[in-house]
């Protein structure tokens, strides 16, 4: 292996280093990029390896949430008391070794798989409204969740951030086997202003918003029907798109009497 | 790059983003992790870092410089076997082997942190790691076992009948 890999000891570090990001692979936990590079889709040249980088750590200060870039996915296991919908969306993911590995920032950043979508947790920080915090090539920048995941190439995420809500619902079709990514989730949010927002994540490439369907949050079935026409669905390995189409107005309607019932 | 690996302290001479697993297997010569997936999905490669259960071949080895590790071959040995291995002998919770390393060593972790016999929990520790001959019953019925804190006669199986093909074990 000939690769230059640097090892930051600082997130000032981190982001001198990376630069433009430009021709530079970052490593988080490893769960996505080691493969790629064991089965030689991926010969590195230079690689940031965020392991000390000083990216982790949750932070709770008053009502806003801060997640590192490098948080482990197990770590968000614990917010249940803040935010059950996104604990329950990590626990949701693979199982507590990967979980122990993965990272928030990796669960942001990656790429479309060659059989699925991944990032699970994208659609509950979707529904979150999170502000996500990342440096490249204009320096530092904060900006809504939905804008990063638009154009991230290039970026390096330093932390992601979102208000406590004041409740909030996950449901997700059951996976086949442990290690799929998210076959279709929906997450709802209601915000302490009383807003509901949702997203879905599995649909097709990064996670969407679906706001058709918020429009009408007050009438579940409603609703359901009209995510579908938010949405665009993907045959994958994971489900077929009809099979997607199908199931996604169920998953919005149990998302949204749950939240009703906790009302 | 070091690490401590089953108590000895080594240095590492592969590459910063070698996997552990290649690390273990290749420059150290140490085979109870397996070379499986190679992709994080089945479990075989799993070891201890620091006493936390991780795929090997997930982990940069540059990623946990400094860092203990343990694998099957720092549990015991063939007379001394450690609870986990003599419950998965009596047990008999192996059948082509590949995936037991893998299994033992969430299942250490699993006891290490206090699990107990509950087989609901058993399963949700155990989540990530496949058994192609499908032998779970027996795996789990073993780490249940240890968990009680119950002691193994070593001549005979969980089922009564009397042992063989262990090496090393009167």
């Amino acid at each position: 292996m000939t690769a230059d890999v640097l090892m930051p000891a600082s997130p000032a570090e981190a982001v001198s280093l990376f630069g433009d990001g430009v021709g530079t692979t970052v490593i988080g936990g490893g769960t996505v990029v080691m493969p790629e590079i064991t089965y030689g889709r991926r010969i590195p040249g230079r690689v940031l390896l965020l392991s000390n980088a000083g990216l982790d750590g949750v932070t709770i200060d008053g009502t806003t949430i801060t997640l590192g870039a490098t948080t482990r996915i197990d770590a968000l296991a614990a917010l249940g008391d803040q935010v059950g919908a996104l604990s329950t969306c990590a626990h949701n993911i693979a199982d507590g070794e990967i979980r122990g590995q993965a990272t928030v920032g990796g669960n942001l950043c990656v790429s479309q798989g060659l059989d699925a979508p991944r990032g699970d947790l994208q659609g509950a920080l979707l529904a979150l409204d999170a502000t996500v915090r990342s440096a490249g090539a204009d320096g530092e920048r904060t900006e809504a969740i939905e804008e990063f995941l638009s154009h991230r190439a290039g970026r390096l995420v330093l932390d992601v951030s979102f208000e406590r809500p004041a409740a909030s619902a996950f449901s997700a079709l059951d996976y086949p086997h442990t290690h799929e990514y998210t076959v279709l989730a929906v997450t709802g949010v209601r915000a302490a202003d009383g807003t509901i927002r949702l997203a879905a994540t599995g649909l097709a490439g990064t996670a969407s918003r679906l706001h058709a369907a918020e429009a009408l949050a007050s009438d579940p079935t409603a609703a359901g029907a009209a995510a579908v026409g938010d949405c665009s669905f993907a045959d994958d390995a994971l489900a077929s798109a009809w099979y997607r189409e199908q199931t996604l107005p169920v998953l919005v309607r149990r998302v949204l009497n749950q939240l009703e019932e906790s009302a | 790059m070091n690490l401590t690996v089953n108590g000895v302290d080594t240095t590492i001479e592969s590459g910063p983003l070698t996997s552990l697993l290649d690390v273990l297997r290749e420059e150290l010569g140490i085979t109870s992790a397996k070379a499986g997936c190679e992709q994080g999905g089945c479990g075989a490669c799993t070891v201890l870092v620091n006493g936390a259960s991780r795929r090997s071949c997930l982990t940069p080895v540059a990623s946990i410089d400094g860092a203990a590790v343990t694998t099957v071959e720092g549990l015991g040995t063939p007379e001394h076997m450690s609870p986990v291995q003599q419950a998965f002998t009596h047990h008999y919770a192996a059948q082509c082997g590949f995936c037991t390393s893998g299994m033992m060593m969430a299942a250490q972790a699993y006891i290490e942190g206090g699990g107990s016999d509950d087989h609901e929990a058993i399963q949700e520790a155990l989540g990530g790691h496949v058994c192609r001959c499908t032998g779970y019953v027996k795996i789990i019925d073993a780490v249940a076992a240890v968990a009680r804190g119950e002691s193994f006669d070593l001549s005979v199986t969980a089922a009564g009948t009397a042992m063989t093909n262990i090496g090393g074990v009167a």
